[in-house]
């Protein structure tokens, strides 16, 4: 898969002297799902508005679809749609003149078939002569969705798109990501719900205090650096663990009914079936075992722990 | 270019006029009314007439120019700082649209409003006194000036502000004092000397001179001077904006 984006030593400091981003490289390929997971404030917004062209780069170069995002700004915003974090519609406007003014302003032309299709697709379409003020929460983000997408973007950008939404537009908002996907969109979104990047991403990069940490495939990065627990249930109590598992770092539980064994499946010195051997034989009586996978948000806390 | 661009730009924001057009006709069409009623005939029959023209024909341009003025930087600042305000701005920022268009777009519609705003008081004082022009194309050639020229005032202003008070600010304490002491209602000649001369730092005065020769063929200065004058308010602008849209002023950070 060739890459759609290209971010080369991307840096951002603002007058304040804050720096939101610190020479940030980064390959979005064509046609996948990337999520940029972080702590608020750690920078998702600002890569992602300098991107659209909303901020300015105090340094580095970013192509979209090979063309650089300053030099040839009408190639790359004409098929980048942008769905931002706050809800920010004017009030006065009805949802069909606002959609309807969006594809005008990125310079496409005229194609209310296409429109009307999107606020079907949307759930929009009964609501299309309202005036935005008059929709909930809810609708004005499906409004904020079917403007980003009002000119066909081969890019999307979904800044915290689930913040405040209801589970049902959060099953819809998936539903419309798939298909979208599904018709060769690359799709970015910004998030810091663990679980949607889990849900959805393909990729998911970390990002904190302006640093890219990492970006991995979603199931690479939780076999590489996710750890799993062997938990085991006894059937009598133990009052302490058997001398011979010492050199393991096996914990009991309090009340002795219960020990647990962590380890990182990628490292060599782990063999879980020597383990397992050496438990067996060292008197305990086993009732059940299970393995536990730690969970995209441990390796997410775990990374930015360590991070700068 | 992004044509469509700029026409969904300049239809958005003619529909706000036309969304108020009882407010957009009926405001100026009242206070015009209200004008010629106070100053037309009220004061204006013990005030003799100044330099061949009535007193009540003699208000015309400037009241026109009182209106467009304010009117041109009210709508074009309000267009700008709208989006700024309610961060719908980030649509403009992200679109393949460049600042000029942008410009085209916002200044257009506040510069059409201004026309249409001055027609209609221009037919509104029609009624109450018998209106001649004597040079209809450079009536329409200054007038066309002025609005563009202060809705790209009202446009920098727009983008200046960053709360309701800064926008009012400028027309409020600047611009309606500059109007009023401008020769709107009198001729600089009714004046001591030394606040004639004071008179003639107001940019104001040049185009309410200018306006008026085109109707009546009287002015306080040469009309070459008030056409130059014209032209170098336009070019500040121009020069200004130039500036914003290089360096992104208080649009980009």
């Amino acid at each position: 898969m060739d890459s759609i984006i290209s971010i080369k030593g991307l840096s951002k400091t603002y007058k304040t002297g804050f720096e939101a981003l610190k020479s940030v490289n980064l390959e979005i390929k064509r046609g996948e799902i990337l999520a940029l997971l972080g702590p608020n404030g750690a920078g998702k917004t600002t890569l992602i508005s300098t991107i659209c062209g909303i901020i300015s780069p105090s340094s580095g170069s970013v192509t979209v679809d090979g063309f650089d995002i300053i030099s040839d700004f009408r190639k790359t915003r004409a098929i980048i749609g942008l769905v931002p974090q706050e809800l920010t519609l004017g009030s006065f406007d009805t949802v069909w003149g606002t959609v309807r003014f969006s594809r005008g302003l990125f310079g496409s032309k005229k194609d209310d078939a296409y429109l009307e299709q999107l606020l079907k697709d949307l759930s929009l379409y009964d609501k299309k002569d309202s005036e935005i003020r008059a929709l909930s929460g809810g609708m004005k983000r499906r409004v904020l969705i079917a403007k980003a997408l009002s000119h066909n973007p081969k890019i999307l950008f979904l800044d915290e798109p689930t913040a405040g939404v209801d589970v049902e537009l959060r099953k819809d908002m998936w539903k419309i990501v798939n298909k979208l996907q599904s018709q060769g969109v690359t799709i970015i979104l910004t998030t810091h719900y663990i679980e949607e990047a889990e849900e959805i991403a393909e990729r998911v990069g970390i990002i904190n205090n302006g640093e890219l940490l990492l970006v991995e495939k979603k199931n690479e990065l939780m076999e590489s650096l996710g750890k799993k627990q062997l938990v085991i249930e006894l059937k009598e109590k133990a009052k302490k663990i058997p001398t011979t598992l010492n050199k393991y770092d096996i914990e009991l539980s309090e009340d002795g009914m219960q020990i647990s064994y962590t380890y990182v499946v990628q490292d060599e010195e782990t063999d879980i079936s020597d383990v397992l051997n050496e438990i067996t034989n060292s008197g305990l009586l086993l009732k059940d075992l299970k393995i536990e996978q730690s969970s995209l948000e441990d390796i997410f806390v775990d990374l930015v722990k360590e991070g700068p | 270019m992004n044509l469509t661009a700029i026409k969904v730009i300049y239809l958005n924001e003619m529909m706000r006029f036309w969304n108020t057009l009882f407010q957009s006709i009926a405001s100026p069409v009242i206070s015009t009314a209200l004008y010629f009623v106070v100053f037309g005939s009220a004061i204006g029959s013990r005030i003799e007439n100044i330099e061949g023209v009535s007193y009540g024909l003699f208000i015309v341009p400037g009241l026109t120019m009182l209106s467009v003025l304010t009117q041109s930087i009210s709508n074009a600042s309000f267009g700008i700082f709208f989006p700024k305000f309610t961060g719908t701005i980030y649509e403009l920022l992200s679109a393949p649209v460049s600042f000029y268009e942008t410009l085209i777009g916002y200044v257009g519609a506040a510069a059409t409003k201004s026309l249409i705003l001055a027609t209609i008081i221009l037919v509104t004082a029609n009624l109450f006194v018998d209106l001649n022009i004597a040079h209809p194309f450079w009536m329409l050639g200054f007038l066309v000036l002025t609005c563009i020229s202060f809705s790209l005032f009202g446009f920098i202003i727009g983008l200046w502000a960053d709360n309701f008070e800064k926008l009012q600010i400028i027309p409020l304490l600047i611009i309606t004092p500059l109007v009023f002491l401008g020769g709107s209602f009198y001729s600089i000649g009714m004046l001591p000397e030394l606040w004639q001369k004071v008179t003639l730092f107001n940019p104001v005065l040049y185009l309410v001179s200018g306006f008026r020769w085109s109707f009546f063929e009287v002015s306080d200065v040469s009309v070459g001077i008030s056409l130059s004058m014209v032209f170098l308010f336009l070019a500040i602008c121009i020069a200004i904006i130039a500036w914003m849209f290089k360096t992104g002023y208080k649009l980009k950070q």
